[in-house]
């Protein structure tokens, strides 16, 4: 009987059925769903990225930062300083959102990778500080107060009009619609970009890291490297959803843009909730998050308390989070990542 | 003149932030945890000395040393029950739970003190000052250092002089053979923290006197604390003072240039620090 | 009745079965050495019954209690001292701090305490003040032995005391048996080297694979007999 080597499962084929289904109902969404709906959609989409990229960092990079706010921030003050600066459509400067965010990784990773473990996250922290520190010194762009970006940069935004248009919509809602599509596209592309980046000789180099960066050394595997590419990425990918979420919002403070709780509690909370380490850990995480912020927002600090005791109880108990627990009671893998050798016989008798 | 008297004044803020340090050095040094609701255990700490005193009208001087056993006993209770079960190899466990702590305990105080900031009660001699030459030094921050110089003392002779500080030695060395000499690992870490946190209120005492807290100021002393340790070098009680000192200095230095530029100067010095010794300036052997 | 014995006890490394069933007997005031090569399940024995590695209560039993499932701490406490493989010393204490951590938490009375210890190897009382990890691997072998000591145990386990040393300091270390013995201590004595083991056990047993595969007096057991339990028959 022949072997072969495959990471799909029966469940990841239904899988992708269904995720099919599912992205062609998000794509269509606006056509059908009210202004509030589209909002909350962007905020749980924006959210999913900022978790996919820290779980990719902390999950399979062994990376724990706290500092992710700094990358956030920095893409959302690199967009409304391309806007107010110099003119730029806000739509195309989200990708120099991400390229400034990458520009400001590169020596947060140099200070950073000299400390290790715990040290490396709060380290990363500091470094947020300092940005956020240094940006309100930015008198241009509002210094500590912040500013909001120019009424005719947002009206006149590339496809705004086509949208208002098609939809009938008005300028606002087509602004969120907008920034809805171009969430969604993130998003998959950023689940579809790990998910490939995980299946391929680096990705599977940075399990071995992850696991052990002893044993990875020895048969090859450059750490070192592995670290900037996880750090670096997830750098870029954050500065992209960073300067989405403010390009939407219209308005920028330091305090707010460089938000700990905002931008990588709440993360940390979505990826361990969900389960850290998997892709499908933050999807869960985010809905789970999104339900909790819905029922006990109103509750203000009690709502953050039950988030933080939730993440202690869920650390220790199911270390894994929500989805660990799914997939080990079901075995149920939707974006297999394990190479599985099925066919063929297993031996293992000595004759 | 004028810079002489400010780097004294850093120099004395230094024994505060070292003070917020010292804690963390400890447990760092003892079972390599770094706990990040270390900040807001000193927030805790002010609220419970400011309970104290407006319930029982204590002077904060005695009040800490009613705060110091319970929180001794909240140190002991949290690392026995909790944290004990983060630690291992894999580093997320620890880190992610003290910040889900972190994150809650910050809030706890949010519900039930509200984000009004809160002073402990000053007398004359918190406000007095004395004349050394052409230089006023105010009375606190020279208690406050005296009190970090005490503290760092006072620990240094507990891990060279005594018993406990042996075992602690000896656990943080090798917990498996330690528990073979009649040690109990998880009541020595607990015991540690505990003596963390009796050090984290006498910080909290003088945070609660020198200025304004409110639940919200945590994070930036935990991140004060993490420089200093980190400059002093891990596991260095004085390398902890001579840290705290430095961000102290820098930040006067900062604030006397520019008063916008205060943190942001005590942060550019432990990134300088961390870029010429990244091991800090007084790095242990065997780490 | 025996002091110590074990019943049946078996241990696991994850997947890996390191013991099956293992049934020993130590005497009030004897002394046995358990010999057998690498991986014969000698050290996982030790940690089994010094409580590093936890097992059913029932497997291990001490002066009348069952302890098999109690943890190295208590174990220690009621009088079972390990002198553990590979030496263990810690780093960040003196020769004599490594001593005393022996006492740690307990007044203790008997014959051993520093000053008998330092009669006993009268090299760490020169070197007293030294880093433990700083000595001879002979030395620190003393220290080892002097640190279980320091608690005047009931029961002392030593675990390879001869390994990765030189033959001359070897019987240095196994003169002071004779000594530890007179002081009324009983001995496990676990040894690759069986010479030395024969010369100071009452009785050896000799394991292979995770089983006993032979014990009796040192009179009793001919070479090829221990040869066979060594290696296994047809070697």
């Amino acid at each position: 009987m022949a072997y072969s080597v495959t990471t799909q499962t029966p469940a990841s084929r239904i899988a992708a059925l269904l995720g099919a289904i599912l992205i062609i109902v998000l794509l269509v969404l606006p056509f059908f769903a009210g202004r509030g709906t589209i909002q909350d959609m962007f905020f749980i989409l924006t959210m999913l990225v900022l978790a996919q990229f820290w779980n990719l960092l902390a999950g399979y990079g062994g990376l724990v930062s706290i500092g992710q706010q700094a990358f956030v921030g920095m893409g959302a003050y690199a967009l409304f300083g391309a806007v107010i600066l110099w003119g730029l459509d806000p739509v195309p400067s989200i990708l120099l959102a991400g390229v400034a965010a990458l520009i400001i990784a590169v020596p947060t990773a140099f200070f950073a990778f000299r400390l290790n473990g715990a040290y490396f996250a709060i380290g990363t922290w500091v470094i947020a500080e300092v940005v956020r520190l240094l940006v309100a010194q930015w008198k241009t762009l509002g210094g500590g107060t912040g500013t909001s970006l120019p009424r005719d940069a947002t009206r006149d935004m590339w496809f705004v009009e086509v949208i208002e248009n098609t939809l009938g919509v008005r300028s606002a809602a087509a602004r969120d619609i907008l920034a809805y599509w171009l969430a969604l596209t993130l998003a998959l592309a950023t689940i579809g970009g790990i998910y490939w980046l995980l299946r391929t000789r680096r990705g599977l180099a940075l399990a071995a890291v992850r696991d052990n960066t002893e044993a990875a050394k020895s048969v090859g595997v450059d750490a070192g490297r592995m670290k900037w590419i996880v750090f670096l990425t997830s750098a870029f990918g954050t500065g992209l959803a960073g300067g989405l979420i403010y390009m939407q919002k219209a308005r920028i403070s330091p305090d707010a843009a460089f938000s700990v709780t905002d931008w990588t509690a709440y993360v940390i909370f979505i990826v361990v909730i969900g389960g850290i380490g998997t892709i499908e850990g933050p999807i869960i995480g985010v809905l789970v998050f999104f339900a909790l912020q819905s029922l006990l927002a109103d509750f203000g600090s009690w709502y953050l308390m039950t988030l933080g005791v939730l993440a202690i109880i869920i650390m220790l108990v199911a270390p894994r989070g929500l989805w660990g627990l799914l997939s080990e009671r079901t075995g149920l893998h939707l974006f297999p990542i394990r190479r599985r050798l099925s066919g063929g016989k297993l031996n293992l008798s000595k004759e | 003149m004028i810079w002489i008297d400010t780097i004294i004044q850093g120099i004395l803020l230094g024994g505060l932030y070292a003070l917020f340090a010292s804690g963390l050095s400890l447990v760092f040094g003892i079972m390599r945890l770094v706990n990040l609701a270390h900040g807001d255990l000193i927030v805790m700490g002010a609220y419970l000395i400011l309970v104290l005193v407006s319930l029982l009208g204590l002077s904060p001087f005695i009040a800490v040393f009613i705060a110091m056993p319970a929180m001794f006993g909240v140190g002991w209770v949290l690392q026995r029950y909790l944290l004990n079960r983060t630690l291992g190899d894999d580093i997320l466990p620890p880190l992610l739970v003290t910040f889900g702590l972190s994150i809650a305990l910050q809030n706890a105080l949010l519900e039930g003190f509200s984000a009004d900031s809160q002073r402990l009660p000053t007398n004359a001699l918190t406000t007095a000052s004395v004349d050394v030459g052409p230089i006023t030094l105010g009375v606190m921050p020279l208690l406050t250092f005296a009190s970090a110089v005490l503290v760092i003392v006072g620990l240094n002779q507990l891990f060279y002089r005594t018993e406990l500080g042996r075992a602690f030695r000896a656990t943080s060395d090798d917990a498996t053979t330690a528990s073979l000499m009649g040690i109990k690992p998880a009541n020595i870490f607990a015991t540690a923290t505990g003596i963390a946190l009796v050090i984290v209120t006498i910080a909290a005492l003088y945070l609660g006197l020198r200025a304004n807290f409110d639940p919200n100021i945590g994070p930036a002393r935990l991140i004060y604390a993490f420089e200093a340790v980190i400059i002093g070098g891990l596991g260095s009680l004085w390398g902890t003072l001579l840290g705290g000192i430095i961000i102290g200095v820098a930040q006067t230095l900062g604030a006397a240039i520019n008063p916008e530029w205060q943190i942001l100067a005590g942060h550019i010095a432990f990134l300088i620090v961390l870029l010429v010794r990244p091991r800090g300036l007084f790095p242990r052997a065997n780490d | 009745m025996a002091l110590l014995q074990t019943q049946n006890l078996v241990a696991h490394y994850g997947d890996f079965q390191a013991l099956f069933g293992v049934d020993i007997e130590l005497g009030d005031a004897e002394t046995i050495a358990i010999i057998g090569a690498n991986g014969a399940g000698k050290t996982t024995l030790m940690r089994s019954i010094c409580g590093v590695l936890r097992n059913d209560a029932a497997a291990v039993t001490y002066d009348g209690t069952a302890i098999g499932a109690k943890p190295a701490d208590e174990i220690m406490s009621k009088g079972v001292a390990m002198v553990p493989e590979g030496r263990k010393l810690f780093p960040s204490l003196s020769v004599e701090e490594n001593l005393l951590i022996g006492t740690y938490g307990r007044k203790v009375s008997g014959h051993w305490n520093l000053k008998t210890v330092y009669e006993l190897f009268p090299i760490l009382a020169e070197r007293r003040n030294n880093p433990g990890t700083a000595l001879s691997g002979g030395q620190q072998q003393m220290v080892a032995i002097g640190r279980a000591l320091m608690s005047n145990p009931r029961v002392l386990l030593c675990d390879e005391i001869s390994l990765g040393l030189a033959p001359v300091v070897i019987k240095d270390i196994y003169k002071a048996i004779p000594q530890i013995k007179a002081a009324g201590a009983s001995l496990i004595v676990v040894e690759q080297d069986i010479a030395q083991a024969m010369a100071v056990a009452d009785r050896v047993y000799c394991m292979m694979e995770g089983r006993v595969t032979l014990s009796g007096t040192p009179e009793s057991l001919s070479r090829d007999k221990i040869h066979n339990a060594y290696f296994g028959a047809g070697h």
